[in-house]
């Protein structure tokens, strides 16, 4: 969980240095927190997807809404895959 | 028959009148020929990477890294073979166009370059070097306020938020500009964009998460093949007459995290694949944003494009960068009720607008580049 949660954060700060990581609250809207257009985001989910090997499907995007959903999200896709 | 001739600071606008070598490229001996990188510069605030303007070999570098040379001070010497009649060095790239270019004041340092200059004795912690790097920050024009002076996080982070004024003075100038001298006009359309959307959303599914492509690059296609069929969109104003351009080299806004933006031009975009755009896409918004663009990319977009993307609102109306004779506004995609086939149903659609310059081109010409652009997007496919 806290290592999912870490990688998530590290992908953000590399796309958006100018966030605090440890700032970024775990319910509320990524979006409302963080500055991401769609070029920022996919950079996320390509870094998200080399650490992690979890390949998100871009109708899953909306399920990514706060930090806690993208950790969930990893989680459940881990375990499919597994 | 060759001739020895004298590669000079160029301008890469009006108000630019030094530049600082911060690195070369090229040797003596080395081959260089049009359009390869020779030198990196910085100006007031921007790292440039510099092109050469002709072809021949190396023969002598003149300027030493580190000084600040003034436009047209020769930089090096080439041996250029060939036809030696064409015009003198130095006024076919240094006069590109006449405008002060916005781009090249508002770059962020580079942290490359940066990091060679602060290996000479600035003291800063290793956090603070990377901080530097993410932020963009030169640690060689801070003080720092830690112990023996060493730059520390906070300097870094206060640098960082600093207003870039430089920045907001030369868009101010650039757009007071525009808006003084240009009769804008503007027209909007629709777009359905919900066949263009699942097209791209399968394509997407077959390829690798790093392959995949964002809507902004099938935008930019279809606004360059429009640009092809209505050439009156394409080009520079100048002298009072319009020029439309054989090319179409796509300026695309990049907004910087710390406020700005900057345009740097994607060149022949009509003759590039969507994926081809994608990846020049994804290329010049990473060095927008780390400060590190060619001289060439800050001069020659011949059209611009502005994309607000899913975050931004539903129109938006643009002012159009001197000397082009227009811009392309691209709000974010949202679903709309529409009626299909007599029926009402939910639809994605995008507003496309343009902003013309009414000196080159009327409202009907305007109406069939928005139409040439909704074509295109209806035909993904075929881009």
């Amino acid at each position: 969980m806290n290592d999912l949660r870490r990688i998530i954060v590290e992908a953000i700060a590399d796309v958006a240095p100018e966030i605090e990581g440890s700032a970024l609250s775990d319910d509320a809207p990524l979006r409302d927190q963080v500055d991401l257009d769609s070029m920022d985001w996919l950079r996320v989910i390509v870094k998200v997807h080399e650490r992690t090997g979890v390949n998100i499907p871009e109708r899953d995007y909306r399920k990514l809404v706060t930090l806690s959903a993208f950790v969930t999200y990893l989680q459940g896709a881990q375990k499919t895959e597994s | 028959m060759s001739e020895l001739r004298d590669f000079v600071m160029p301008s890469l606008g009006a108000d630019m009148d030094a530049g600082t070598l911060l690195e070369w490229r090229v040797k003596p001996g080395d081959r260089v020929s049009k359009g390869d990188i020779v030198a990196v510069i910085e100006t007031d605030k921007a790292a440039v990477e510099i092109e050469c303007f002709m072809t021949g070999a190396v023969e002598r570098l003149i300027a030493e890294k580190g000084t600040k040379i003034s436009v047209g001070t020769p930089m090096m010497q080439v041996r250029v073979e060939g036809d030696t009649s064409a015009k003198p060095v130095g006024q076919q790239v240094l006069q590109p166009t006449p405008t002060p270019v916005v781009a090249k004041e508002v770059a962020p340092p580079t942290p490359t370059p940066a990091a060679t200059i602060e290996a000479g004795g600035v003291r800063a912690s290793p956090a603070a070097k990377r901080r530097a790097r993410a932020l963009n920050v030169s640690l060689a024009t801070l003080k720092g306020s830690g112990q023996d002076g060493a730059i520390t996080i906070e300097d870094v982070e206060k640098a960082g938020r600093a207003p870039r004024r430089d920045m907001r003075g030369a868009i101010a100038a650039l757009m007071e500009r525009s808006k003084r001298e240009i009769p804008h006009y503007y027209l909007a359309h629709d777009i359905d964009m919900t066949n263009a959307l699942a097209w791209l959303e399968a394509l997407n599914e077959r390829v690798d998460v790093s392959e995949r492509m964002i809507p902004a690059a099938l935008f930019l296609k279809a606004v360059a093949v429009a640009a092809r069929a209505v050439t009156a969109m394409n080009g520079s104003y100048a002298g009072d007459r319009f020029e439309p351009s054989a090319n179409v080299h796509l300026g695309v806004a990049v907004s910087l995290r710390e406020g700005g933006l900057l345009v740097p031009a994607i060149h022949d975009v009509d003759k590039k694949t969507p994926r081809e755009v994608m990846s020049a896409l994804s290329d010049v918004v990473e060095r927008a944003r780390r400060g590190m663009l060619r001289g060439s990319e800050l001069t020659d977009a011949t059209l611009t494009v502005t994309n607000l993307g899913e975050a931004g609102a539903d129109t938006v109306y643009g002012v159009i960068f001197p000397p082009q004779v227009a811009i392309v506004g691209l709000g974010r995609v949202t679903e709309r009720p529409a009626a299909v086939e007599g029926k009402v149903a939910v639809r994605s659609f995008v507003t496309a607008t343009v902003a013309a310059d009414h000196r080159a081109s009327d409202g009907h010409l305007g109406a069939r580049f928005l139409a040439a652009i909704e074509r295109a997007l209806q035909a993904p496919e075929a881009l």
